[in-house]
C-alpha cells in the first residue's frame, strides 16, 4: 500500500489532484482511492487530501496517518502546518518551489508548479491551476507512468495546456 | 346561464355532518372539474367524510396523504402525469389547518415552483376533524376548544400570502353562491400553473348554528362584508357581484356574528376591530380593482 | 471502462441508468453532490427525468409519493436531519406500497452539528417497512442503486428501498468503479395500484382495525418475500454484470473462531483486521451485513461474535448487536464505535477482537483501552 498526503489551501485543487493521481494509478492497472479530509472546506484555509494506491482492492477507509509521500502544493501552509507529521522513515516529499528545500532529511523534490501554470496560462479566477502539472512531477518520481498521467488529465480536462503543464513538470523536476 | 352538470361525484351516505359547507362546496368543485380529476386530500374533515375502507362515497380517485404534505404530493403527482402526457386535473382539497398552518410550507413551495394544479382551501376557520381547535384561520373573538374565551388574534391573511406567489388565478368563494364557485373552479382549471380558491365553508357544529342554515350563514358572511367574493386573474382584481352589492349597502356585521354561537360573548372591541379589518380589505380590493394601489 | 469518482457520483450515475421519471430532492451535506449531479444530468439532457427542487425533505418524499402512485419511477436522496424531517412520509411511502428508491448518506444527528458518518439516522427508520441495504464501496453503491429499483418494483415486493452509504467515507471518497449499462436489467415499472381516473377509488382512506391489521401483515409478508427477490436479483446481477453480492458478505468465516460483524465501510475495514489477526494466529472472520431490512440470517453458532455498531439506541444498546442477539441468540461483544465520524482503523478493530469480552458493551474511545 502506497499512501500519499497532499497539502494545499481550500480552492487550490488539492482534491482534484488526489483524484487525478488515483485515476492515473487506476490507468496503470492498480487500485486506488482518493479522499479529502472529511470536514467543511473553506476557501484559503490549509487543507489536506489523501490517495492510497495498491495492487489489490483497497478496503481501508480510515485516514492516512503515516504517508509514504507528502505533496506540498502551497509551501505557505508549511508556516502553519507540520507537513511532515507521521511521514514514514524514508518517506518522500514533493514541494511546489523553485529551489530545493530541506525537508527534515527526507528525500525531497522541488518543481515550480506555479511558474509552469502561469507560463501555460492555466488560471482559474486568478489562481494558477497546479493539479494537472503535479501529475508530471509524480510521473518523473515513478509514482505513476507518464502515459497514464496524461490519459487521466485528458479524461478530466479538455484543455491541452494541462497536458503541456504536466510535461513541463516532468522535464523540470529537480531532485 | 351556467349549467351545472347533473352528474354527481359525491355519492349518498358520506360521513359528513348535516349541513357541512365543505362537502357542499366539494360537490360543486367536482362537478366543475369533471371525471378526469384526482383529488389530493391531507388530514381534514374530508379524510373522514369519504367513508371507511374499502368503501368510498367519492366517485373520483382520492389520494389521502399526511397533514403537511398535500401540496408537495400534488406537485409530484402533477409532474409525473404531465411527463406522461396526461392532462388529468390535480386538485388539492385541504382544510384551513392543513393550509394556513401545517401545510403552508409545502403550499408555498409548490406555488413558487409553478406546479400545474389547483389548490382549494375549504375554510371552516378551525380544526374541525379533531373537534374545533383554533387554527391560524380562526377569526378574532371566536370560541374554539383551545380558545374558550375567544381568539385574541385576527385571522391569518392567507389570500395575501398566496397572492405574493403571483399565481395566474386565485379566487375566494362560498358554497352559498354555487354558480360563482362552479365558474371559478372551471376558470382556475383552464390555467396552466398553480391556481388557488379559498372557500369559506360554514360549519354548523363548529360555528354553532343549526344545520339548515349553512347557505344562509354563507350569504350573511358575504352580505355583511365579513367574507368578500373576488378573483385575482393575472394579477387583476375583480370583486364579484354579491360582494360589490354588499360594499354599497352592507348588512351590519352583528347579524353574521350573532347568528353563531362561537361569537357568544365577543367584546365590543373585537367586533369593532373585525369591522375595521373588513372595511380595510374592501377598500384595498376596490382600489386594486380600479388599478390604484 | 473504469472511472474514478465519489460514492455520491456513483449513486447519481446509477440513477441515470435507472432513468426515473421523477426525482424530487432537497440538498443536505454530505448528500448534496448526488442531487447536484442528477440536476446536471437533467439539465444537459443526459437524463430525461423531471427534477422537482422541493422546499424540504418532507416534501421530497411527499412529491415522490404523489409521482409514484401514478405509476412513475421515482428517486430521492437525503441524509441525517433530512431523513428525520422526512420521517412521517418515509412511513407513508411504505404503507402506500410505493417502490420509491432513496439514497441515504449516513450522517450523525444533531445536536451538536456533526456532518460525519453514523448509521443511527437510517437505523431509526428500520421499522418503517423500507428495505435497507448498507454498502461498503463506491462500486457497491452504484450496483445497489441499480438493484434497488429492480427489487422495489418487483410485484412480490412493492416496498421502497433505502440504499445507505457512509457519509464522507464513501460519499466523498473516490474509488474506481465501472458504470454498468442498465440495459433491460430493470424491467419497466408496472404499479398494479396506480391511481387512475378511469377507475376511481380511495387511497389511504380511513381504515378500521381489522383491515388495517391485514394491510400491516401484507407489508410483513412482502418484506419476507423480498429476501427471495433480493437473492434472485443479486444472482441476475452477477450473471449480467459479473459482480456477486449476498445478504451479508462473509470473509474467511469457514474455520473462524471469532467473527466480526459490522455494516458499511467498517465492515470492509474489518476484513483487513481479519487478515492482520490471521497473521497473528487468531482464526478471525468477518460478516459485513448488507441488508439490514429484511434482516439476514447469519450463521454465528459456536463462534465468538464481536459486533461493531456505528449507531446506538439509548437505554438499550447497539442496534446491530441487539438484533443479532435477538435473531440468533448470539452473546456478542458489543462495540460502539465510529459515532459522529469517529476514526476506527483496522488496527482498532483487531484490538476489539483480541480483547473481546462476550456479553459486554464497550464504547470505543470512552471506556479506555480495550
Amino acid at each position: 500500500m502506497f499512501e500519499v498526503r497532499i497539502h494545499s489551501r481550500g480552492g487550490q485543487g488539492g482534491v482534484t489532484a488526489a483524484r487525478l493521481l488515483a485515476l492515473a494509478a487506476v490507468r496503470d492497472g492498480k487500485y486506488a482511492t482518493a479522499f479529502p479530509f472529511y470536514g467543511a472546506e473553506r476557501r484559503g484555509a490549509p487543507v489536506v487530501s489523501f490517495v492510497r494506491i495498491d495492487g489489490s482492492p483497497i478496503r481501508i477507509s480510515s485516514q492516512i496517518r503515516k504517508p509514504d509521500l507528502v505533496i506540498v502544493l502551497d509551501p505557505s501552509v508549511m508556516d502553519v502546518v507540520d507537513v511532515l507529521q507521521g511521514i514514514k522513515p524514508g518517506g518522500r516529499v514533493l514541494v511546489n518551489a523553485r529551489e530545493p528545500r530541506d525537508m527534515g532529511g527526507h528525500p525531497a523534490c522541488s518543481v515550480d508548479l506555479t511558474g509552469i501554470a502561469l507560463r501555460e496560462k492555466l488560471e482559474v479566477a486568478g489562481s494558477p491551476i497546479l493539479n494537472t502539472a503535479v501529475l508530471g512531477a509524480l510521473a518523473k518520481m515513478g509514482i505513476i507512468s507518464m502515459e497514464s498521467a496524461k490519459s487521466a488529465i485528458r479524461e478530466m480536462f479538455s484543455d491541452p495546456r494541462n497536458v503541456s503543464a504536466a510535461e513541463a513538470a516532468y522535464r523540470e523536476l529537480a531532485a | 346561464m351556467t349549467e351545472i352538470p347533473r352528474e354527481e361525484y359525491i355519492l349518498k351516505c358520506t360521513s359528513a355532518c348535516a349541513g357541512c359547507g365543505g362537502t357542499l362546496s366539494l360537490r360543486y368543485v367536482l362537478k366543475a372539474a369533471g371525471r378526469d380529476t384526482i383529488l389530493v386530500v391531507p388530514a381534514c374533515c374530508t379524510s373522514v367524510i369519504q367513508g371507511t375502507y374499502p368503501n368510498t362515497a367519492f366517485n373520483i380517485p382520492v389520494y389521502n396523504v399526511a397533514f403537511a404534505s398535500a401540496a408537495a404530493c400534488a406537485s409530484g403527482m402533477s409532474t409525473a402525469l404531465r411527463a406522461a402526457g396526461k392532462k388529468t386535473h390535480v386538485i388539492v382539497y385541504a382544510g384551513d389547518g392543513g393550509t394556513v398552518d401545517i401545510g403552508i410550507q409545502a403550499l408555498s413551495g409548490a406555488f413558487e415552483r409553478g406546479t400545474d394544479f389547483l389548490y382549494i382551501c375549504y375554510d371552516n376557520e378551525a380544526y374541525g376533524n379533531t373537534g374545533m381547535q383554533r387554527s391560524g384561520a380562526t377569526p378574532l373573538g371566536a370560541r374554539t376548544t383551545t380558545t374558550p374565551a375567544g381568539k385574541t388574534q385576527p385571522k391569518k391573511d392567507l389570500d395575501a400570502i398566496v397572492a405574493a406567489h403571483k399565481p395566474p388565478y386565485m379566487a375566494t368563494a362560498c358554497p352559498a353562491y354555487p354558480k360563482d364557485l362552479f365558474q371559478k373552479v372551471e376558470k382556475a382549471l383552464s390555467y396552466r400553473g398553480p391556481t388557488f380558491i379559498h372557500i369559506l365553508s360554514p360549519c354548523p357544529p363548529g360555528w354553532r348554528f343549526s344545520t339548515e342554515k349553512t347557505v344562509e350563514m354563507g350569504k350573511l358572511a358575504v352580505r355583511t362584508g365579513m367574507w368578500v367574493l373576488y378573483e385575482r386573474e393575472q394579477g387583476k382584481v375583480t370583486i364579484n357581484g354579491p360582494s360589490k352589492a354588499a360594499m354599497v349597502k352592507p348588512l351590519p356585521a352583528e347579524e353574521y356574528l350573532r347568528a353563531q354561537g362561537r361569537f357568544g360573548g365577543i367584546s365590543a372591541e373585537a367586533v369593532s376591530r373585525m369591522k375595521d379589518d373588513a372595511a380595510a380589505l374592501a377598500q384595498r380590493l376596490q382600489k386594486e380593482e380600479k388599478g390604484i394601489c | 471502462m473504469l472511472t474514478v469518482a465519489t460514492g455520491n457520483k456513483a449513486v447519481a450515475a446509477a440513477v441515470k441508468e435507472a432513468a426515473p421519471a421523477v426525482v424530487a430532492a432537497y440538498p443536505i451535506t454530505p448528500q448534496t453532490e448526488i442531487v447536484e449531479q442528477i440536476a446536471e444530468y437533467v439539465s444537459s439532457g443526459e437524463l430525461r427525468s423531471q427534477y422537482i427542487p422541493v422546499e424540504s425533505e418532507h416534501s421530497a418524499m411527499a412529491a415522490c409519493i404523489g409521482a409514484s402512485v401514478t405509476g412513475a419511477r421515482t428517486f430521492t436522496a437525503t441524509s441525517s436531519q433530512g431523513l428525520q424531517y422526512m420521517h412521517e412520509m418515509v412511513n407513508w411511502a411504505a404503507g402506500a406500497r410505493l417502490p420509491i428508491v432513496m439514497a441515504n448518506v449516513n450522517r450523525a444527528l444533531g445536536p451538536g452539528w456533526n456532518i460525519w458518518a453514523e448509521h443511527t439516522d437510517a437505523i431509526q427508520e428500520r421499522d418503517s417497512g423500507w428495505l435497507q441495504v448498507y454498502v461498503g464501496s463506491v462500486q457497491e453503491a452504484f450496483d445497489a442503486v441499480l438493484m434497488a429499483f429492480a427489487i422495489a418494483e418487483d410485484e412480490r415486493v412493492l416496498l421502497p428501498v433505502m440504499v445507505n452509504l457512509d457519509g464522507f467515507l464513501l460519499s466523498h471518497t473516490m474509488q474506481p468503479f465501472e458504470v454498468a449499462r442498465a440495459g433491460d436489467f430493470i424491467p419497466p415499472l408496472h404499479l398494479p395500484h396506480a391511481i387512475d381516473p378511469a377507475a376511481p377509488g380511495g387511497y389511504g382512506t380511513l381504515t378500521g382495525p381489522e383491515d388495517y391489521f391485514k394491510l400491516r401483515w401484507d407489508i410483513e409478508r412482502s418484506m419476507r418475500d423480498s429476501a427471495g427477490v433480493i437473492r434472485e436479483t443479486q444472482e441476475r446481477f452477477a450473471r449480467t454484470f459479473g459482480r456477486k453480492y449476498g445478504m451479508a458478505e462473509e470473509y474467511r468465516c469457514e474455520d473462524a473462531e471469532v467473527i466480526v460483524v459490522a455494516m458499511g465501510t467498517l465492515g470492509r475495514e474489518a476484513e483487513v483486521a481479519v487478515d492482520l489477526l490471521r497473521g497473528e494466529g487468531i482464526r478471525a472472520g468477518s460478516m459485513r451485513v448488507r441488508w439490514f431490512r429484511p434482516f439476514p440470517r447469519l450463521d454465528l453458532s459456536g463462534r465468538d461474535v464481536v459486533v461493531i455498531d456505528r449507531d446506538y439506541s439509548f437505554g438499550f444498546g447497539g442496534v446491530l448487536a441487539g438484533s443479532l442477539a435477538a435473531a440468533g441468540g448470539a452473546r456478542p461483544f458489543s462495540v460502539i464505535a465510529g459515532l459522529g465520524g469517529q476514526e476506527v482503523t483496522y488496527e482498532d478493530i483487531a484490538g476489539f477482537v483480541r480483547e473481546r469480552r462476550p456479553g459486554e458493551e464497550f464504547w470505543f474511545g470512552v471506556n479506555g483501552d480495550v
